[in-house]
């Protein structure tokens, strides 16, 4: 680590929305060629801190130096001409353009009508791919690219403007292993060319292996900035959320009843083919594999939201027909989509209108809602799961990831479903939260109800389940009871076959 | 660990409610106007001049509904032709009244359908199908009619002048509508889904609303409103030409506006377009008592309706940030 001159100065910065402060006095300085991580808790004010660096946000108060010089950095223009890029955790460009209109996107000088030189252009963007070391077909619009290649792109256009101060928001929570190694090496690999890395992570393993500094977030404050091989995970997580953690992940003893669901020979052609497994009442079902395999097809097609084209479905010992998610919610169902910006969130409207979205029978028993109820019913999910927000009536956009998240569990733990398909529930979820989950799992389990839980965490795979299933490719290649499930078994089942014989 | 953080100020949520400017247009309107003429004070007076809009009004009011939704309607005011025209021309050749007006009715609802079917069924952008449907609505009360107009039998004429408690009938009409409508938007289950539908269709899906029926529940109602609507302006005029309500959807979709409802969706209140139709109606009827040029009078409608959009846009994303 080089120890020249800091290459960002942060003083004092405090940020207040609508007067609630979120940001209070946050000094901080980022060395050249430093991969610095930023941890907190969910709502401690990480995100917050690096829209501000990159100008979505402008402080209430504080300073910002880049190299020495005062900067005022009022827009995401401005900190591209400063050279700092953020890149969101959901990627933001323009999905409907190519790769290569999206990397050159904004850079050259030209004048409004002149030509664009289409062949010049998907040239530079070739060699920008190349130089990331990456092979993407950069005439191919955005909307087809996996998130890790879209990830890439972005990486290639902070790069592209030269940027010395990327900051990554929670990069790696979509990723597969794979991935995140590829992320990894190139992430070194900027360090080694002297820029600046901020790096956002709820796992602090992969803080461990790739960060030098980590900075620590609580409340808005900051805790401690320190380098990573001084801190142990005890001392961090103390830090983080104040107190020492409990235990966790240890397994629930629920009694295993009846089959609650049962799936047989499932099918949808180029998604998934043949798969069948069943769920018992109290029984924590897990279901792995890589990014793309096909689990939340899967589910989505048990769901109704795109259902299977063969294959039946019982729900408590009755062949059913799910042809929507109404059907599903009627028969007890419930299903925590994966991706929450899309398919979870009305990110303008209340967080009480979010979480009781899926029970309008109950704040409006004759047709009228019934403001009280609700109130009651939302106020209490906000307790029990500790989101937190300024008051119930914000928008839910306005919330913290992580928080956002807890909201939509709120929502279908109020429909009391009996049948609960999880789709990486954990995902952005701090590790404080994510043991008091794990805990109203298992509790789920104990009251009787079936849990069917995707999840790339093998960890938290293997301290819940009772039993492992796992996909590849739309097939499911093996079924694990708890006794025999390791990292290893799981983790070759979840490999392509193709690529078994290579990857040996 | 402090959870709890205080929430937002009073005067911060009513500020960013989207009827608010209206609101202050409104009373300036009132105000102003009030200066320019003395007899603009004389409340029958905009009552009166509110009849010449009340149709318009009324189906501004379930527009509005539609575009909370995420959709859009471009095609009432033509449907308002048709019907009258399919209504006129059936009691013109025979046909018992009440069958005429029913089958005004049901063509209002067969109109309203078919934009259902095209958007839901055929997943069609609303404001492609509707400006096609608008333009084939239009057409066909031409066939039906003709250039010439149509009469309507005396008893059915002068909705516009029986008064109840001394308002006009279409105006009672549309004060009940925007109740009735306001309480569902706001108050049922009904509503609040027709809100979520237009912030995130998906999470709509997902969360197990039906949004398909929601959206054909609206597009039938925007067609019966129409068809009604229709009605009562052919009892207002006393007869009935294909060109009735020519342009009246730019005047719907300019009150829905003007009442700070979002034009992607999601947000929006009946109260809005309620104080954005008499706003309209006081700026007009203000600019006529004033002597202003019809011309002039567009224009200030124009930058009214500028005014207002960018200054809800900028209150609303100043408090984003
Ligand atoms: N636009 C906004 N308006 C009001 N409050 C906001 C806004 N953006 C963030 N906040 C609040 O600021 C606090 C910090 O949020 P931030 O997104 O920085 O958290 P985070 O540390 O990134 O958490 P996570 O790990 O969950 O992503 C939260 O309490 C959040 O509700
Ligand atoms: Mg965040």
């Amino acid at each position: 680590m080089t120890e020249s001159a800091p290459l960002l100065l942060a003083r004092g910065v405090t940020k207040a929305f609508a007067g609630v402060t979120v940001l209070r006095d946050v000094d901080l300085d980022l060395h050249k060629g430093e991969i610095h991580a930023l941890l907190g808790e969910n709502g401690a004010g990480k995100s917050t801190f690096a829209k501000i660096v990159a100008g979505v946000h402008r402080p209430t108060r504080g300073k910002l130096s880049l190299n020495g010089r005062q900067v005022d950095i009022s827009s995401p223009l401005v900190a591209q001409k400063l050279g700092v890029t953020l890149i969101h955790q959901e990627p933001i460009s323009f999905p409907d353009l190519s790769v290569a209109e999206n990397l050159v996107l904004g850079q050259g000088e030209q004048g409004w009508f002149s030509r664009v030189p289409w062949a010049e252009m998907t040239r530079e963007a070739r060699r920008q791919m190349d130089q990331l070391g990456v092979s993407i077909d950069v005439t191919k619009p955005m909307r087809g690219l996996s998130i890790a290649d879209q990830q890439m792109v972005e990486i290639g256009r902070a790069l592209a403007s030269g940027s010395r101060l990327i900051i990554m928001d929670e990069p790696t929570a979509p990723l597969t292993p794979k991935e995140v190694d590829t992320l990894f090496g190139i992430v070194r690999r900027l360090r080694g060319e002297g820029r600046t890395i901020i790096f956002i992570s709820h796992r602090l393993e992969e803080v461990r292996a790739l960060c030098d500094r980590v900075t620590i977030f609580r409340d808005g404050s900051k805790v401690a900035t320190d380098a990573i091989e001084n801190l142990d995970d005890a001392e961090i997580i103390r830090l983080m959320i104040g107190r020492p953690l409990k235990e966790y992940m240890h397994k629930h003893n629920a009694s295993i009843g009846e089959v609650a669901l049962e799936v047989e020979g499932l099918t949808l052609p180029g998604r998934f083919q043949d798969v069948s497994f069943q769920v018992r009442r109290g029984e924590i079902v897990g279901l792995g594999g890589l990014v793309g395999a096909g689990r939340t097809d899967v589910a989505c097609a048990i769901f109704g939201i795109q259902p299977a084209e063969s294959g039946s479905l019982k729900v408590n010992g009755k062949t059913v027909d799910i042809r929507q998610p109404d059907d599903a919610i009627a028969l007890g169902l419930a299903f925590v989509p994966e991706d929450r910006a899309v398919s979870g969130i009305f990110r303008t409207l209340s967080v009480e209108q979010n979480i009781t979205a899926a029970i309008p029978g109950r704040i409006a028993p004759r047709g009228f809602i019934r403001r009280a109820i609700e109130k009651l019913l939302a106020a209490d999910s906000v307790r029990k799961l500790r989101i937190r927000l300024a008051s119930v009536n914000q928008p839910i956009g306005e919330l913290s990831g992580g928080n956002q998240q807890k909201a939509i569990l709120a929502r279908w733990l109020l429909a009391e479903p009996g049948i609960l398909i999880l789709d990486e529930p954990t995902r952005g979820i701090d590790i404080g939260v994510k043991a008091e989950f794990y805990d109203i799992i298992g509790e789920l389990a104990e009251q009787g109800r079936a849990i069917l839980l995707i999840s790339s965490e093998l960890p938290e795979l293997l301290a819940l389940c009772d039993r492992i299933l796992v996909m590849a490719e739309g097939r499911l290649t093996a079924e694990i009871p708890r006794a025999e499930a390791t990292q290893e078994k799981v983790m070759q089942a979840a490999v392509p076959r193709q690529q078994a014989g290579i990857a040996a | 660990m402090q959870e709890v953080t205080p929430a937002r100020p009073l005067w911060h949520v009513i500020l960013v409610r989207p009827e608010t400017m209206t609101f202050v247009l409104l009373i300036a309107a009132v105000v102003v106007a009030s200066q320019l003429s003395p007899y603009f004070l004389d409340i029958s007076y905009i009552l009166r001049s509110f009849t010449l809009s009340a149709e318009f009004a009324i189906v501004a009011l379930v527009l509005t509904m539609v575009i909370i939704a995420g959709e859009i309607d471009l095609s009432p005011a033509a449907n308002m032709a048709l019907s009258a025209c399919l209504f006129a021309w059936a009691q013109a050749s025979g046909i018992p009244m009440p069958v005429a007006i029913g089958i005004g009715l049901l063509a209002g609802l067969a109109m309203g359908a078919l934009n259902a079917f095209m958007v839901i069924a055929l997943q069609l952008p609303s404001i492609i199908v509707t400006i096609g449907t608008l333009t084939l609505f239009r057409g066909l009360a031409q066939i039906i009619a003709g250039d010439k107009s149509i009469r309507v039998p005396d008893w059915f004429i002068g909705i516009d002048k029986i008064l109840v408690f001394g308002i006009p009938m279409p105006v009672v009409i549309f004060v009940l509508a925007a109740f009735v409508l306001g309480l569902i938007l706001a108050g049922t289950i009904f509503g609040r889904q027709i809100y979520q539908v237009g912030t995130n269709e998906v999470a709509a899906r997902y969360a197990g609303i039906r949004t398909r029926r929601i959206k054909l529940v609206l597009f039938l109602l925007m067609g019966l409103v129409a068809a009604v609507a229709g009605m009562m302006t052919a009892s207002r005029l006393g007869s009935v030409r294909y060109d009735l309500g020519l342009g009246g959807e730019l005047q719907m979709v300019l009150m829905a506006m003007l009442g700070g409802t979002y034009i992607f969706g999601g947000r929006g209140t009946i109260l809005g377009t309620f104080l954005a139709a008499w706003l309209l109606v006081v700026v007009s009827t203000g600019m006529t008592v004033a002597n202003l040029l019809p011309a002039i009078q567009l224009t200030v409608l124009g930058v009214l309706l500028i005014v207002a959009i960018i200054a809800t846009n900028f209150i609303y994303s100043r408090t984003q940030r």
